[in-house]
């Protein structure tokens, strides 16, 4: 394996001695972009520009072109506008932001204040999921310290330009990740989604227009415009620029976030995270969180961690959430927990997701527990297929990858459970 | 509003929530719903009363049911009393490969109690949760506002020997 260049971009000060501090950050060229953007070096069409050169897609999920999404913004419309960072971080898998909160909480400030300068919002609020308290703290004592530094607040270092930052923290509901959803949840209401259209864009928080990003994506903003769009598209691959986080869990040996280029062959991250734990063998990876396709070790082995290459594979990039299962995993006993998180999850409000998932997780637990039916197998397809497009967000289509993708590839592992009445591991 | 007798939002409390009220804009008062909610059932031992969902809906200026619908929501609300540790043990993917499950059962067989229960001394409750959000430490529990990662049955009779 060639050496691996790790850390280039959201986790580049993380080695450092307190590198949530501002001292540590300004020593390092922190919010000297910014410092340029006030100053009217960098506009923000040149902004716009650079970001849609580095190739960034949206580190949230969904993988959407950061500039593009931008550019849906009319900065110059009259009344309020937000800038919104989604830190809700409750994909099972996913645990990048976290790291980016506690470890470099000043280049996620500086990406905020410069995605609202560029779509024209002086207020931003950062959505941290209320179990984050240790992260929370510290991006609230970052912002402290960027306002004492003078670099928050109104007509900033004399710019004319007033920019106030905000946290506001969940309670416990993953679908509150979902955009809409979370606007409804600074709203004071519950973590319904909206129907859409109208998009954030033009009808938003408080409906106002809105720009919600992730945490990596908004982090990854000062480095681009520090080193140029260039410089991070070149680290990918055509189409998808730059590092990405992956957040390695389940059975490998060194479990924990690497930060690698777009594009890093699985097996070499594989081998960053200390390989398959136990000595044992891979079986199947869900490479991008628990709301993408599962797949067997074959197909895993051969993809490179970039959003073709998996999609190739057959499942999707997602946020980078690489969840790794060994040889010995009960693939039933996977499925019916993830089936349970998304009916418990589920926001009740469209038919398909509310009773769909319920149907699902029932079918899947009488399969494990040894009272499955022959039908089942293909009611489970049946029931998956019937919410996906049919719903308001995307928590249903999610909800239905898990169970298309594991009856795909391991249907024979649910056969022996309805036969046998245990898994393939267990002796009759 | 600031006239009204206020059971608990007074005082510290009081000056909590405002400086949560003051972040939003002047007519979006409900936007501190939750970190209100939060700071009443911290004050109230952990969990939430219908007394105390009405002082927050009155002080926000907001309809009681809508504050009813926002507390049975999110996960983190409770509405009976918990341990004065509420072991939140996280079951879901990453932390079931990492056997969270019989950590689970370990702490009911070693506290005596079922998940949602509290021991009879008031010290411990157990509660299953969704992904954390901290995975590469799987098997991760949160107690108070705290996580615990790399858990193993050892590690967890050290931990709540640690906790009074
Ligand atoms: C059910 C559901 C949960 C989501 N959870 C998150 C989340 O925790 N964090 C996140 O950034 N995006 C999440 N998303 C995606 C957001 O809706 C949105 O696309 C994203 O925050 C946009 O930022 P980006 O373009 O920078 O990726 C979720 C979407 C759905 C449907
Ligand atoms: S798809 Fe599910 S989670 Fe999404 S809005 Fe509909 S019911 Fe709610
Ligand atoms: S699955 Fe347990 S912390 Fe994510």
């Amino acid at each position: 394996m060639a050496e691996i260049p790790l850390n280039e971009c959201c986790y580049r000060l993380n080695h450092l001695d307190r590198s949530w501090d501002i001292d540590v950050y300004m020593a390092n060229g922190g919010y000297e972009v910014w410092k340029k953007v006030l100053a009217g070096e960098l506009t923000p069409q040149e902004i716009i520009d650079e970001v849609k050169t580095s190739n960034i897609r949206g580190r949230g999920g969904a993988g959407f072109p950061t500039g593009l999404k931008w550019s849906f913004m009319n900065r110059h419309a009259p009344g309020p506008k937000y800038i919104l960072c989604n830190s809700d971080e409750g994909e099972p898998g996913t645990f990048k932001d976290r790291d980016i909160l506690r470890y470099n909480p000043h280049q996620l400030i500086e990406g905020m204040m410069i995605a609202g300068y560029v779509i024209g919002a002086n207020t931003g609020y950062n959505y941290i999921r209320g179990e984050f308290w240790e992260p929370y703290k510290r991006f609230d004592n970052a912002v402290k310290q960027a306002y004492e530094a003078g670099l928050l607040g109104k007509n900033i270092l004399g710019s004319g330009w007033d920019f106030d930052l905000y946290t506001h923290l969940g309670a416990g509901a993953y679908i509150c990740g979902e955009e809409t959803a979370l606007i409804e949840s600074i709203e004071g209401k519950k973590g319904q989604p909206r129907f859409k259209p109208p998009f954030p864009a033009s009808y938003g928080l408080y409906g106002r227009p809105t720009t919600i990003n992730n945490t990596e994506t908004l982090a990854s903003i000062p480095m681009i415009l520090a080193k140029g769009g260039k410089w991070f598209a070149d680290l990918g691959v055509p189409g998808a620029g730059g590092t990405k986080i992956y957040a390695v869990s389940g059975h490998v040996e060194k479990p924990g976030n690497y930060e690698v280029r777009m594009g890093t062959p699985f097996k070499d991250l594989l081998a960053l995270a200390g390989g398959v734990w136990k000595g044992r063998k891979l079986k199947a990876v869900i490479p991008g969180g628990s709301s993408t396709a599962v797949l067997p070790a074959e197909k895993a082995m051969e993809m490179n961690m970039d959003y073709d290459s998996i999609a190739k594979a057959g499942s999707f990039l997602g946020a980078g959430s690489v969840i790794i299962m060994d040889e010995t995993t009960d693939m039933v006993k996977a499925l019916e927990r993830l089936t349970w998180f998304y009916y418990e999850e589920s926001c009740g409000q469209c038919t398909p997701c509310r009773e769909g998932t319920g149907w699902m997780y029932r079918i899947v637990h009488r399969i494990r527990t040894g009272k499955g039916r022959p039908e089942d197998i293909e009611m489970l397809k049946d029931v998956s297929g019937k919410i996906m497009g049919r719903v308001i967000c995307g928590l249903g289509d999610a909800a239905s990858i898990p169970v298309a993708s594991f009856l795909e590839h391991f249907e024979h592992e649910f056969r022996h459970y309805i036969e046998h009445g245990c898994s393939i591991y267990d002796r009759a | 509003m600031s006239e009204k007798n206020y059971q608990v939002i007074k005082g510290d409390v009081k000056a909590r929530i405002d400086r949560w009220i003051s972040q939003y804009p002047a007519d979006q008062r409900q936007s501190a719903v939750m970190p209100a909610l939060r700071i009443v059932q911290e004050i109230n031992g952990g969990y939430l009363t219908r007394e105390l969902m009405d002082e927050v809906a009155d002080y926000l200026g907001m309809p009681p049911m809508a504050v009813y619908e926002v507390a049975t929501f999110y996960s983190m609300y409770e509405h009976k009393p918990v341990g004065k540790h509420k072991i939140c043990m996280c079951t879901n993917i990453s932390c079931m490969l990492r056997d969270a499950d019989d950590l689970v059962e370990y702490l009911k067989e070693k506290l005596g109690v079922d998940v949602g229960e509290v021991t009879p001394d008031g010290r411990f409750s157990i509660k299953k949760v969704e992904c954390l959000g901290a995975c590469g430490e799987a098997p991760v529990a949160m107690i108070g506002k705290e996580y615990y990662g790399n858990l193993t049955r050892e590690r967890l009779d050290e931990l709540l020997d640690s906790l009074e």
